[in-house]
């Protein structure tokens, strides 16, 4: 690891001024990914800006009904959060289904949307990673690649977005807040990160510099029942191979409002525009469910040795609308 | 000019102070080992993958391999030798040794302090990805496969694990120890 010096900020304008101040300046929040990809020798930052005595922590309700979650809140508190819970229980099992209790423990909100692929060449300073090194080419392509990308890849890049967290906000339409010496602004997660293109190595719209503040998740994408169900390697502690954030309104029979976004499929959550047109306004069947989750998967591009995704994401999707379906509140 | 690249910190671990100067690319858990000796908290993999490493920090469990000790100034730390109270080993404790929760006991400081964080966090009332969370204020009974789900980010690699579920499943069902 490269030598770098550290300091706490304990004010927003701190933090900006030490981070654009400096070029190599990275802010930290729990450490859990940045940490490790400095260990790789991926991350080589001169200036480590730790933010979380930043006044950014905890969960707010906004005057929409919707909600505030600040950028240093903690996964496990966000998680925990008993409106989290309430309104949005596909966003607190998201949250829940990832990484580990100690790991949660320390993972901040900022951190999380802003973690790194897990793609294994991304970390294996030996082997070409476009990702890594724009240009150097793409070891996955042709190499392992069973948990990579069935949709929006390129040529470029097949990785996928590890978040859990990121499917949960992208299907209820959250916005990213941030903050630069230029003022404030907000990115719906769904524009936040970048379609991978040519250049893998540009992953989000932040501009340079920002501070995410927090996210933000508005009243009206409040629906009765959401959940969020991920499938992978082992039953706890593993990334997903597939995911699915969904959340289905169903009145006088039929689909009022229904979102769904898929997470271990695509470099960014993948919402399921495709699927979601099919569903509204229609009699919720399990016919239908398997049509909308057929229709959302009819575009996918599986790679050499990751065609199984594509049925599992597919029979996900109709099985966790289903779900929600037979839920009470939905019949 | 002062050297940006090293901190002088201070460290609450297992109720002693502790002044240190620190080079900042250095783990909290390389600083708890090699600088203070406590070799309870062990390295297992240094990314964050197995749990062996786990502590408490201002009561929370957390791995400190991904810790970096500067970013941990001014924190409590509590390692598994901090745990016995007066010599007196805590019920978890007590129930790994008496239940046979271990076989090369590698992974077992950093389990025992993971159990530790976890009892507090379920008698907080937060559920984990297992739990049915219709009642939103209740705890779940913390029956056996909310303990593996809880206690997941901890790998045994001597596979102990069905004497461990049952040393935390034992241990969080006496009178006053789980919420
Ligand atoms: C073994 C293991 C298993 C895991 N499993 C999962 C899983 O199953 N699902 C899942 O979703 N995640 C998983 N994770 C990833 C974990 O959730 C992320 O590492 C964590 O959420 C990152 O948050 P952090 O605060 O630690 O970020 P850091 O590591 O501190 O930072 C990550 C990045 O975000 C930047 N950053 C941090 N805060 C801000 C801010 N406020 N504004 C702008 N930039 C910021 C940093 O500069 C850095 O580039 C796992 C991690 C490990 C180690
Ligand atoms: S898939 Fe992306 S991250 Fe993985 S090697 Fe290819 S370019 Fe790098
Ligand atoms: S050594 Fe820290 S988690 Fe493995
Ligand atoms: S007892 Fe050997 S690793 Fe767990």
């Amino acid at each position: 690891m490269k030598e770098f010096a550290y300091q706490h900020a304990t004010q927003v304008h701190e933090a900006l001024t030490a981070v654009a101040r400096n070029a190599g300046a990275r802010y930290l929040g729990g450490g859990t990914n940045l940490v490790d990809l400095m260990k790789c020798g991926v991350e080589e930052p001169t200036r480590l800006v730790d933010v979380r005595r930043l006044p950014l922590d905890g969960v707010q309700v906004a005057p929409d009904g919707g909600l505030v979650i600040g950028a240093t809140t903690t996964n496990s508190d966000a998680a925990a959060h008993p409106e989290v819970r309430r309104r949005f229980p596909a966003l607190a099992q998201a949250v829940l289904a990832g990484a580990s209790g100690q790991l949660r423990n320390m993972a901040t909100v900022g951190g999380n949307l802003l973690q790194r692929t897990r793609c294994g060449y991304f970390t294996d300073l030996s082997s070409p990673c476009n990702k890594r090194i724009p240009g150097s080419g793409c070891a996955a392509i042709e190499g392992v690649h069973h948990n990579h990308a069935i949709l929006g890849h390129t040529a470029h890049c097949v990785a996928t977005h590890p978040s859990d967290l990121a499917v949960a906000l992208c299907a209820f339409d959250a916005v990213v807040r941030y903050e630069t010496l230029d003022g404030t602004g907000e990115i719906p997660l769904e524009q936040f990160y970048l379609p991978v293109d040519d250049r893998p190595d540009r992953e989000t719209a932040l501009p340079p510099g920002a501070l995410i503040t927090a996210v933000v998740l508005p009243g009206s994408a409040h629906t009765p029942r959401s959940c969020y169900r991920k499938v992978r390697e082992r039953a706890s502690y593993a990334f997903a191979t597939v995911s699915v954030a969904a959340a289905l309104d169903i009145r006088d029979g039929v689909v009022r409002d229904v979102r769904v976004a898929l997470g271990g499929v695509a470099s960014h959550p993948w919402r399921a525009r495709t699927a979601e047109a099919v569903l509204r306004d229609a009699r919720p069947t399990a016919e239908l469910f398997r049509a909308a989750a057929e229709a959302e998967l009819s575009t996918a591009r599986p790679l050499r040795d990751n065609g199984y995704k594509v049925a599992l994401a597919r029979n996900l999707v109709g099985a966790v609308l289903g779900g929600l379906a037979a839920t009470e509140g939905n019949r | 000019m002062t050297d940006q690249t090293h901190s002088t910190i201070s460290l609450l671990v297992n109720d002693v102070t502790h002044r240190l100067s620190v080079d900042n690319r250095r783990t909290l858990l390389d600083v708890l080992r090699d600088d203070l000796d406590l070799t309870g908290p062990k390295k297992g993999c240094d990314h964050g993958q197995c749990g062996a490493c786990t502590v408490l920090r201002d009561g929370r469990r957390v791995v400190s391999c991904l810790i970096l000790a500067v970013a941990a100034d001014a924190a409590a730390i509590t390692t598994v030798e901090g745990l016995a109270v007066g010599g007196r080993l805590q019920p978890i404790q007590e129930a790994f040794v008496r239940l046979d929760g271990f076989q090369c006991g590698f992974c077992t400081p950093g389990q025992i302090c993971s159990a530790v964080g976890m009892l507090a966090e379920h008698a907080a009332g937060w559920p984990s990805a297992v739990t049915v969370d219709d009642a939103p204020h209740a705890a779940p009974e913390l029956d056996e496969a909310e303990v593996r789900e809880r206690m997941s980010g901890n790998l045994c690699r001597c596979g102990a694990y069905p004497a461990i579920v049952r040393a935390v499943v034992e241990t969080a069902a006496r009178p006053g120890v789980a919420g």
